[in-house]
């Protein structure tokens, strides 16, 4: 039996829900950013893998745009973190309450 | 065949590790076996070119950041807090939503049309092959133009936007580093005083 795109899109719904669960269960943000890598991840090798079966590399440049999409997230985010935890600070999303209405 | 499903184990389980993790240092240490392995993965897809990139600026620029920052975050004598998790009051909702996701995926597969895996026109490795970089860059600068354009001006958002924010505290710092200028000239004045 060879691997077919089905087993592609079976390892990518795993990893992306993975990454689902670990943003709505985890407090801490830094775990929170590393789910949401996850997510990412998942993405890009659904259209990595399709643009296998297809030959087209379309899917690639998509790909690469989710990458860069995925830094500058990364880089806003953990500036956002930076800025709202200081050092030495106990670190959890549920006390920030900014924008509580 | 193998190597998928080899693969495909080290991904699920480098995952699980990620968000179970007791300190973020060691979920940094599972996501960069995730990438790892994904590049792999890329590989054999013939995906070349995005394999170096996922090393390069997952492995290599990401994840550092990620360091860095719990470097700064935890820079006193005490381990980095975790929080608690919010399981408890979550795992209902959450198990819904996740196992009506995955039920409607699996239903949306179990409707999609089987495709044909053709072989690519050549081997993985050499030049003008589907995937090599060649390839990839010409698609990237001639066909997909804008979306390469698009990519550049998301970066310069992201620097502008994180500069605006690390601005914010660097005006914050900047009265201490005055002060302490202040506190060191007088420190250095009352010592000349006693000296003379």
């Amino acid at each position: 039996m060879a691997v077919s795109i089905d087993h592609y899109v079976g390892l990518a719904a795993v990893m992306f829900f993975i990454g689902v669960i670990g943003v709505i269960v985890r407090c801490n943000p830094l775990v929170m950013l590393m789910s949401i890598e996850l997510m990412f991840n998942a993405a890009n090798l659904l259209f990595i893998a399709f643009a296998r079966v297809w030959l087209q590399n379309a899917g690639h440049i998509f790909a690469f745009l989710v990458i860069t999409v995925a830094a500058a997230e990364a880089a806003i985010g953990l500036a956002i973190i930076v800025t709202t935890f200081g050092p030495e600070r106990y670190v959890d999303v549920d006390d920030v309450r900014a924008l509580r209405g | 065949m193998i190597e998928f499903w080899i693969l495909a184990v080290i991904l699920v389980a480098s995952a699980v590790w990620t968000i179970a993790a007791s300190k973020p240092v060691y979920s940094v240490v599972a996501l960069l076996l995730n990438f790892a392995a994904l590049a792999v993965l890329y590989v054999t897809l013939s995906a070349e070119f995005l394999a170096v990139i996922q090393i390069i600026v997952y492995s290599g620029a990401i994840l550092v950041l990620f360091v860095f920052v719990i470097a700064l975050l935890s820079s006193g004598v005490a381990p980095f807090a975790m929080g608690p998790n919010r399981l408890p009051k979550i795992w209902l909702p959450g198990g819904v939503v996740v196992l009506v996701s995955l039920g409607f995926l699996v239903y949306a597969a179990s409707q999609a049309v089987p495709a044909s895996v053709r072989p690519p026109n050549g081997p993985v490795g050499a030049a003008n092959v589907f995937g090599s970089v060649s390839d990839f860059g010409a698609a990237l600068f001639t066909v997909q133009l804008l979306p390469f354009e698009v990519t550049a001006l998301i970066l310069m958002v992201a620097v502008i936007g994180v500069i605006t924010l690390g601005g914010e505290a660097m005006r914050d710092a900047a009265p201490r580093g005055h002060e302490r200028k202040v506190e060191r000239a007088m420190r250095e004045a009352i010592l000349r005083e006693g000296t003379d």
